[in-house]
């Protein structure tokens, strides 16, 4: 069974005032249906520019792929026409769970006129592929019924996001609506059009924590019950541990380590894990931090980027960068000098 | 037994709220009647999901906030209502480190300058005394003089809270109150940063008021925690009592909800429903009855007080 999503060594970075950032260092990643992937890193090392890349919503201006693919069902979402990929994959297989789910929302719109927009234009039930013929989005036609499935619809799905009283919450405006609601409603316009594949952004970041255990719960259930796949990009390792299959972490834009979540926890292999592991506060008020910054993108350092701040670190790592060498069948590392289990 | 440094009466800070016409039609409890106790060199957690009222009870001892009833009282002072000249002593030994450090600090200021400001404010030393004290304190932070130079968005997170926290140890504090002093800041720094607390405060003698969501970070830092829940403490213990056997159903289920790394996964049977009710329209009787699994007519008619149990205390009819 080939891989849903598949990222092949992709490369990317920003032209900026100061130079080309090289924010993507040959990243690469796979993701079967049903299955979650936690994307875990520390902030700025690029898991929300991977998942914008694999979205495509990259700036035009100042990005840049300098090399890689990003395969979707077997075929490269960068090579295909963007036409095509606007109107069958972007929004519509492939879906997206922002972060804030306080500025995601239109102000100004009741929530229930904002998902019905969306599916105005992505519903699965649309038979032709609309913006084949360009109207004007207030001629263009939305049949009633169509529009009444559509609705059965919503109503079904803030069933099973478990929001309760469904119509009043649609004639509601989203400042009337908690954090918790409002990110249970994105989850629901998500999985709307029918996705093969879910990006959530750091969905519970900005919710508290008995909030953040049933949305995380409810992600886990709906991607296991209607067989979606999910790419959760996530800083926060208990986030991952509870729902994902398995883990990719990242540093300062390169993938340093893969593995299924609980080898992942039991036996860390990169230098750059076990020490992040470790900055967790533990119970007995013990936590060691990681000595040193994290590198300056415009100038990154050869080789493997966390060289600097590894005790391990030897002239073959300062010059190029380690291959992929797997430990256990679906535990890779990209390390000269892991930590192994004593055999 | 020592006498408390800092202790809050029965405070309650009460915000408006205005309808049409500007008419009063309502007022969000934010501080409802708390009450505690703190030693001088303890470490006191407050804990609580956000709109618990927690940085209300904190800018409100600053004198940030006016309480509509309590007391504040400071070494044996009484200061929610002093007058300004008065409180400017007072403010001297009590400090606030804010939430967001890079919000707090001037963007158009150098490091230096916003190093300075408060010892002109609060002392006479001429520029030669301030800057010798400048860099024994930056020493202490883990900064190097250098940053003195640069403005505020040239320097990390992690660094910027060290500035924070800088700026207010030249004043040699004897309280201070941190507002969420880890947030935003990633696992690795967050490490650093919190042994950095705890060494100051061996170093300068100082007591922390510690707020935060976060309770793998109030595990690791305090001696005693208060768990709030819409603007009323519900739980007060030791840190061990409150994490080891918690008695209130709302310190349970904020337990419940951390993910512990090798453990069961709690999403599986999460057992909490629900979102906090509405400040501005709370339930009758115990705030929390209308998410607990244990309510009865008892909870909607009477509010529990906080009454002790063998160790701590906590505001519920049926404790467990």
């Amino acid at each position: 069974m080939t891989a849903l999503l598949s990222v092949e060594e992709l490369s990317l970075g920003f032209n900026t005032a100061a130079g080309f950032a090289s924010v993507l260092d040959r990243v690469s990643l796979s993701l079967e249906r049903g299955r979650v992937l936690g994307l875990v890193g520390e902030s700025g090392c690029g898991k929300t520019t991977l998942a914008r890349a694999i979205l495509g919503v990259l700036p035009r201006e100042t990005a840049r792929i300098t090399g890689g693919r990003v395969l979707f069902r077997g075929r490269d979402l960068l090579m295909a026409d963007q036409a095509v990929v606007n109107q069958t994959v972007r929004g519509r297989a492939i879906t997206f769970v922002p972060q804030d789910p306080f500025t995601s929302f239109n102000p100004v719109f009741t929530v229930g006129e904002q998902i019905m927009e969306i599916l105005k234009w992505k519903s699965p039930r649309a038979a032709t592929p609309p913006g084949r013929r360009w109207l004007p989005p207030l001629v263009a036609p939305y049949p009633a019924e169509r529009r009444r499935a559509d609705f059965g619809a919503v109503l079904e799905l803030l069933d099973a996001v478990q929001l309760p009283r469904p119509r009043q919450l649609l004639a509601k405006y989203p400042h009337e609506l908690s954090g918790g609601q409002r990110q249970r409603l994105m989850i629901a316009m998500a999985l709307l059009p029918g996705p093969d594949l879910v990006i959530a952004d750091e969905p519970t970041t900005a919710l508290d924590v008995t909030i953040q255990a049933q949305i995380l719960g409810l992600i886990r259930r709906l991607a296991s019950e209607r067989n979606v796949a999910v790419l959760l990009t996530t800083h926060d390792l208990g986030a991952a541990y509870e729902i994902c299959d398995a883990i990719n972490v990242m540093y300062a834009g390169q993938d340093v380590e893969s593995a299924p979540v609980d080898r992942f926890f039991a036996h860390p292999a990169h230098p750059y894990t076990t020490k992040l592991l470790a900055s967790l506060p533990r119970e007995d008020g013990t936590a060691s931090g990681i000595p040193g910054e994290v590198p300056v993108l415009l100038a990154p350092p050869g080789g493997c980027r966390f060289h600097p701040r590894c005790e391990r670190a030897d002239p073959a790592c300062r010059q190029t960068r380690p291959p992929v060498e797997a430990i256990e069948p679906g535990h890779w590392v990209r390390c000269f000098h892991p930590h192994r289990e004593p055999a | 037994m020592t006498s408390a440094i800092l202790s809050v009466r029965d405070l309650k800070v009460h915000f408006a709220v205005h309808g049409p016409f500007n008419r009063r039609i309502g007022s969000i409890k934010a501080v409802d009647g708390v009450s505690f106790e703190l030693m001088p060199g303890e470490v006191l957690g407050i804990v609580g999901e956000s709109g618990c009222g927690k940085s209300t009870l904190g800018k409100t001892i600053m004198g940030i906030h006016q309480p509509d009833s309590g007391e504040i009282w400071f070494e044996s002072q009484r200061i929610d209502q002093l007058a300004s000249p008065a409180r400017r002593a007072v403010r001297r030994s009590l400090q606030y480190a804010y939430q967001d450090p890079g919000a707090s600090l001037d963007p158009r200021w150098k490091i230096g300058s916003s190093l300075h400001e408060p010892l002109v404010i609060h002392s006479a030393l001429d520029r030669v005394a301030r800057e010798a004290r400048i860099g024994s304190i930056l020493e202490a932070v883990g900064l190097p003089e250098t940053h003195l130079d640069l403005y505020p968005h040239e320097i990390s997170g992690g660094q910027q809270r060290r500035v924070g926290l800088a700026r207010i140890l030249t004043l040699h504090p004897q309280v201070v109150i941190l507002d969420e002093p880890t947030s935003g800041l990633d696992v690795s720094v967050q490490a650093t940063v919190l042994a950095l607390f705890r060494d100051l405060r061996a170093k300068f003698h100082l007591t922390y008021v510690l707020i935060s969501h976060d309770l793998a970070v109030i595990r690791t830092m305090c001696s005693r925690v208060a768990v709030m829940y819409l603007g009323r403490i519900v739980e007060t213990g030791p840190t061990d009592t409150i994490f080891g056997r918690p008695r209130h159903p709302y310190t349970r289920s904020l337990l419940a909800a951390i993910p512990r790394i090798g453990g069961a996964r709690v999403t599986k049977d999460f057992w909490l429903q629900g979102e906090p009710p509405d400040a501005a329209n709370l339930p009758s009787g115990c705030r929390f009855r209308t998410r607990c699994p244990k309510a009865t007519d008892l909870c909607a008619r009477e509010e529990p007080v906080l009454s002790p149990l063998q160790h701590g205390s906590a505001a519920c009819h049926f404790p467990d």
